[in-house]
């Protein structure tokens, strides 16, 4: 009997959970195909974003990605890399800087937020700009993206290195054609999440790259990102829902490409570590 | 350290090395500027101690130097205490569901599910509550735009990685603790609760307190919802203001004192975050001890 609530219990709490998030699914699925069509995608906005598409902003969230990743990628696998492979075990600097990592990957975006502007915006003058804008995100992203990849690194077994020492390989070497191809799918997979949290941010860009809407012309200039304009068709236009639903239908797919590829990944690694040991 | 070391090693050594300190001196930077520009306002109200105001007054109108945060530091509160303890019994019991109810076909789709789900961007969340959730709630209980609508979506929000983290802890529990509570002849309700819940406890509590500090630290998907008026949350159905939703409607136009203040509660965000990462911390090392030990 107590058996019998209990799994009644479990599968109505299932149910509940599947049915509300199905709910907020299609919802913007079927929202957001009413208002979509493929001219969406590159025209500009107009009438304050009711009308028109998206062009422009989905040009700049890519630049904002892309100044983000072009910044977070190396710095970040440098130092996973080192924390992984030179780093001494009772290494000082190794360890604190471990735990900042740890204490940044908290960090609340809106606080990334502050500091961008108050660092990127004013001390460094670049104004409200995709180049303030996109090193706020790199900032954001960098904590997860060394853990992954240091966990990733860590998990070559120790075979690997000594084989590598056995054949008089360098270290260097024994990182560039060894380590790092079998930590690939985890730098990918931490590659992918990075782009992922970079993409649906919000709150950091509010005060870095600013609002505005047109096709940037460089670096400099304020571009306003996918996320930034769904936020913004919400709350401050009226009559905006429409298209603030096709956006989301647009973000969010992108986003679900990635992390399908990011879970593909994964799995294809799980498999080939098996297969060796 | 390095057997065979040589140039070339020695200097990707210190090309490494030079990264790890860029990066070091980013963190410290980022603390800095914190500081540095919350400064000016506990430097202002350091001598006759009215930066506590900060703490327990309840009046926040900065355009008249009162500062009073205490509303908006307890309605965050109120939202993510609200948030956690409605996902996290609805999250467990879908991760045990998935995990040792439901058919393999069946898992595999609710699995998808929730991690497309965990996926979608918080703003999204926003739209989608403004938008549906809201009304509904207006059409009960006015203004709709309130505390209970802001628990809801972040309930929504943090569902997902609390159920796939502790459905992921549960599945890594030995199968011989299974096994044998069979052996013992238990029921499958005793199992589940008393066997293999406690066993997964470590890898539950670090998805919660993940989700949580998530919580705490959502702006828009709160902002969008919760009506933003600063007053503390008397009731389910009132509108209230959150921490990090006050730093995003003010930010644009904040000056002086005013500004140094939302950094000031910027600092305080953080440091809630990172007590509770600090607690989350002592209760698994706790849990761990009592486990070795009994």
């Amino acid at each position: 009997m107590a058996d019998r609530i209990f799994s009644g219990l479990l599968f109505s709490c299932a149910l509940l959970v599947v049915s509300s998030l199905l709910w907020v699914l299609s919802d913007v699925v079927l929202q957001g195909a009413v208002h979509f069509n493929w001219q969406f995608l590159f025209a500009a906005p107009s009438n304050a974003g009711r009308d028109g598409g998206i062009g422009p902003i989905l040009v700049s969230t890519l630049w904002l990605l892309l100044i983000a990743l072009t910044v977070a990628l190396p710095l970040g696998l440098g130092v996973a890399i080192w924390l992984s492979e030179f780093a001494q075990s009772n290494s000082r600097l190794a360890s604190s800087t471990g735990i900042s990592l740890d204490i940044l990957a908290g960090v609340p975006s809106i606080v990334y937020g502050l500091f961008g502007n108050a660092f990127f915006s004013i001390y460094l003058g670049l104004g409200f700009s995709l180049l303030s804008g996109g090193l706020t995100l790199a900032c954001m992203i960098l904590p997860v993206f060394v853990r992954t990849c240091e966990v990733g690194l860590r998990a070559v077994t120790d075979d690997w290195r000594r084989g590598a020492l056995a054949l008089g390989m360098t270290r260097s070497a024994a990182i560039w054609h060894i380590l790092l191809p079998a930590a690939r799918p985890a730098i990918v997979a931490g590659l992918i999440l990075s782009i992922g949290r970079a993409t649906a941010e919000t709150a950091a860009l509010l005060f870095t790259s600013g609002y505005v809407d047109r096709m940037p012309g460089s670096l400099l200039d304020s571009g306003r990102a996918l996320a930034v304009h769904i936020y913004d068709l919400s709350m401050n236009i009226t009559g905006g829902d429409g298209a603030a639903y096709a956006s989301a239908l647009v973000l969010v797919t992108l986003i679900i490409a990635l992390n399908t590829l990011a879970q593909g990944l994964v799995d294809s690694w799980f498999k080939q570590r098996l297969k060796i040991a | 350290m390095l057997s065979n070391s040589n140039r070339i090693d020695r200097r990707l050594n210190g090309l490494l090395l030079s990264m790890v300190c860029v990066t070091a001196l980013l963190l410290a930077l980022i603390v800095l500027f914190l500081l540095s520009e919350a400064w000016p306002f506990f430097a202002n109200r350091e001598p006759d101690g009215t930066w506590l105001q900060l703490f327990y007054r309840q009046n926040w109108y900065p355009l008249e130097g009162q500062f009073g945060m205490a509303p908006m530091i307890l309605s965050s509160l109120a939202v993510t205490a609200g948030a956690v303890s409605l996902a996290l019994p609805l999250g467990l019991g879908s991760a045990i569901f998935l995990q040792f109810y439901a058919p393999p076909r069946s898992a595999q789709g609710f699995r998808l599910l929730l991690n497309v789900l965990a996926g979608i961007p918080s703003v999204v969340f926003g739209l989608w509550g403004l938008t549906r959730l809201v009304p509904l709630i207006t059409s009960w209980q006015p203004p709709g735009a309130s505390l209970l609508a802001a628990i809801i979506v972040l309930a929504l929000m943090i569902l997902p990685t609390i159920a796939l983290t502790s459905a992921s802890s549960l599945a890594s529990v030995p199968k011989e603790m299974l096994t044998g509570s069979m052996a013992l002849g238990l029921r499958r309700n005793t199992q589940i609760l008393h066997v293999i819940l406690p066993a997964a406890r470590a890898g539950i509590n670090s998805g919660v307190l993940l989700a949580t500090a998530r919580a705490l630290g959502e702006t828009l998907a709160v902002l969008m919802v919760a009506g933003n008026v600063v007053q503390f949350p008397s009731g389910l159905f009132e509108p209230v203001r959150v921490l990090t939703a006050n730093i995003a409607l003010e930010m644009a136009y904040a000056m002086g004192d005013h500004r140094a203040s939302l950094f000031a509660s910027g600092l305080l965000l953080t440091l809630l975050v990172w007590l509770l990462s600090w607690f989350a911390h002592r209760v698994n090392q706790v849990n761990n001890r009592e486990i070795r030990g009994g």
